[in-house]
């Protein structure tokens, strides 16, 4: 019989009770069945689906089973194992939206087997590369294809690196950044884990374009995974004659190596990482000079993110003009999301350019939890903005986000309901700036502090209309002077939430109300003397002695000593205790 | 070999091979601190001598990274992602649980030197928020009460 491997996950939880119970039943009913030998059960730690139930995907067939229950085991064993069949009530739908180039290979190969890449078509844009284009041509194919930098700005690719093709200089650098900051976002985490050669094709591809011999790959520290594969990635192309001298047999030598972050968001600025590669604070630099012109060292540097080196060797094998097929007028190709917040379906989803937002929440996401209105859609982290759900039918693309205020970014996307207060939200991102703000220079060292300190004072309940006015001067400012995209980028959060939802700033302001009952400061709770039972549970749980009252009498919560925990309206199991 | 002995031959090591490399002060830090946890000053003592570098360079890099730390950390480190996702998933009633029940805030170790908490950004696992992390174990989804069972976990190990 043909080996198979069974890959096992509880997607509805980390914890390991369930997942070993099935590991047990599938491996007693192998046993039963006589298949331990061609048949590997593996445990996995992501299967690239969340919150399905226990969830198997069985290769080389690579048939996906979710929402199993223990029933199901031994007819799995029977039919798909033994038999060849597919039990169609048990299959995942395959979410058809969504487009998988950058991701094609992640979870289908061995991230750490070469041969495995090499046998899905990698190193074939390589080889193309080397023997029959110069590095004009590549140029030449990146602009046709239209690709433009996935890391935030969405410059054009092709123009940074003819930049640096055209400076005449012995030595020049490629760079990966990979230093993926900001919070709710992993697309770069799951290239680098689960494909990390497709980045190393396209930074080789992209020293011969430029003329380069040496790149750096700047990784997190955060990702030991991602910086434990690409070691092992580079060691193996090493020895594979796929970096060095004469890389196959051409006249072109590389050499890659890794530098790791030490957990500065600002390092995802380009000069503030080439600052940090030097070995010395990540503090940015006034640009220009660009690091296409002077950067690594003083030499010509292209820096390129993740996701933009991944999509390389695809375009570069199947030409420029086939990449620019997926898309809109003037963003081409696929892009990866961080799909989180208040999704059904947390997790990666890589869609063509053009889709709608309504689109990727709904088709793909599957809606919000607990079935709520959707309020707004964040993108682009801490640098981007919100776009309310009167937008979501708007096509996803750089021009597009940017025009409702908001920006493509690094991809993270999350999803806000009618729980969330968009002034915490603003506070929240703005808290993120100020602590990562480098120092450097005044206007966001300055301004993000005096931002963050009227965010808390509205939300304290001791705003003023002309707060709003002081916040939209101050995040002007922001916007023109600062040093870095950090900078210019940190009010966009206050930007945005005023613009659209400006009303609800003003519930805080005048009416000292937040209707999320997310800031505490504004929030009172209350008991409803109809539905409490008069069990108790509340006063029990109390802890600041709040909740006074007896069995007979019924119970009232003390406004001057509750402390608004929120435990009582948790504990209270007949939704006696209200949140106003 | 004395504990001294030993910090003198490993940052020997270190050194010898970051050297001759461009902008090694960052990659030599990560290693010590993957050593000892944290970067002890006399390794910067000795680090500034054996690199030539100024010791306030060393500390202007080491104080400008949240990653590398000037205090020992605890036996066990528990870090709570605030990260996009677990922020809105409720991960700060998860801190406000364990700074109740280990008495310490962000960023201190408990007294016994058992915990360090600290409150980090996106660990990178949004699918699962919130999310918390103990050393290299990751709990996903965590409840407010669940926290005591998974915290005495480790007190009991000890015993």
């Amino acid at each position: 019989m043909q080996k198979k491997i069974i890959y096992l996950r509880d997607t509805d939880s980390a914890q390991q009770d369930r997942i070993n119970d099935f590991y047990t039943l599938f491996s007693n009913e192998l046993r039963d069945a006589n298949l331990q030998e061609p048949v590997q059960l593996v445990k996995i730690a992501d299967i690239g689906l969340y919150e399905k139930g226990i969830t198997v995907k069985i290769l080389p067939e690579n048939i996906v089973y979710s929402g199993i229950k223990n029933t199901d085991v031994k007819r799995i064993v029977e039919e798909t194992i033994k038999g060849n069949k597919i039990i169609k009530e048990l299959l995942y739908e395959k979410k058809s939206k969504q487009m998988r180039a950058v991701l094609k290979n992640c979870g289908y190969i061995d991230p750490e087997s070469l041969e495995d890449y090499i046998a899905a078509g990698g190193y074939k844009a390589l080889i193309k590369v080397l023997l029959e284009m110069k590095p004009e041509n590549v140029v030449e194919e990146l602009k046709k294809s239209g690709l433009r930098g996935r890391g935030g700005a969405g410059y054009p690719t092709w123009m940074k690196w003819n930049f640096a093709r055209g400076m005449n200089s012995p030595e020049k650098y490629v760079i990966c950044n990979g230093d993926e900051g900001d919070p709710g976002a992993y697309m770069d985490r799951s290239v680098l884990e689960g494909d990390p050669h497709s980045v190393l094709e396209g930074m080789i591809i992209a020293g011969y374009t430029i003329g380069s011999s040496k790149g750096y790959f700047y990784i997190r520290a955060e990702y030991p995974l991602a910086v434990e594969r690409v070691q092992k990635a580079i060691d193996q192309a090493v020895s594979a004659g796929l970096l060095g001298n004469n890389i196959l047999g051409s006249n072109f030598n590389f050499e890659l190596e890794i530098r790791l972050g030490a957990g500065a968001f600002v390092c995802g600025e380009e000069t503030a990482l080439i600052a940090s590669i030097e070995g010395k604070r990540g503090t940015p630099h006034p640009r220009p000079p660009y690091p296409s012109v002077k950067g690594l060292w003083g030499k010509p540097t292209i820096i390129n993110n993740v996701e933009t080196l991944a999509n390389i060797p695809k375009l570069i094998a199947g030409g420029g003009a086939k990449f620019a097929s997926v898309g809109t007028e003037k963003s081409k190709g696929t892009k990866v999301f961080a799909l989180t917040g208040k999704v059904k379906n947390s997790g990666l989803v890589e869609v063509p350019m053009g889709i709608t937002l309504r689109e990727i929440i709904f088709d793909i996401g599957g809606g919000i939890l607990n079935n709520r209105a959707i309020k707004a859609v964040q993108t682009g982290g801490p640098s981007g903005g919100v776009i309310p759900q009167e937008f979501l039918d708007t096509p996803v693309d750089y021009e597009n986000l940017s025009k409702l205020g908001s920006i493509m970014g690094s991809g993270g996307m999350i999803a806000i309901d009618e729980t969330d207060c968009l002034v915490d939200l603003a506070k929240f991102y703005l808290k993120f700036c100020v602590d990562e703000s480098c120092g450097k220079c005044a206007p966001c060292r300055l301004g993000g502090y005096q931002l963050l300190r009227i965010l808390e004072k509205i939300s304290e309940g001791n705003g003023e209309l002309e707060d709003l006015n002081k916040l939209k001067k101050i995040s002007y400012a922001m916007q023109k002077a600062s040093l870095c995209g950090l900078g210019q980028s940190a009010s966009n959060p206050v930007f945005s939430t005023i613009r659209y939802f400006e009303d609800e700033y003003k519930k805080h302001i005048v009416e000292k109300k937040c209707q999320a009952g997310k800031c505490k400061a504004l929030i009172y709770f209350k008991i409803h003397p109809q539905k409490c039972k008069k069990c108790g549970l509340c006063m029990k749980n109390c802890p600041s002695s709040a909740i006074l009252g007896s069995r007979e009498a019924g119970y009232v919560i003390d406004p001057q000593k509750c402390i608004k925990c929120g435990v009582c309206f948790d504990v209270c199991k007949f939704k006696a205790v209200m949140k106003e | 070999m004395t504990k001294k002995d030993k910090l003198q031959a490993d940052l020997e090591g270190l050194v010898k091979k970051w050297k001759d490399k461009k902008g090694n002060l960052i990659m030599i830090l990560h290693s010590i601190e993957n050593i000892y946890g944290y970067v002890p000053r006399e390794t910067s003592l000795k680090l500034s001598r054996l690199l030539n570098v100024p010791l306030a360079r060393i500390y202007e890099v080491i104080t400008f990274y949240n990653y590398f730390k000037l205090e020992p950390p605890g036996k066990h480190n528990v870090s709570i992602c605030m990260g996009t996702a677990c922020y809105l998933r409720n991960a700060d009633s998860l801190i406000e649980e364990i700074e109740k029940i280990l008495h310490i805030k962000e960023g201190q170790t408990t007294k016994d030197e058992m915990f360090h908490l600290d409150v980090v950004r996106c660990l990178g696992c949004c699918g699962l928020a919130p999310v918390m992390m103990i050393d290299e174990k990751v709990y996903g989804k965590v409840k407010k009460n669940e926290i005591v069972d998974i915290l005495s976990k480790y007190v009991k190990e000890e015993e």
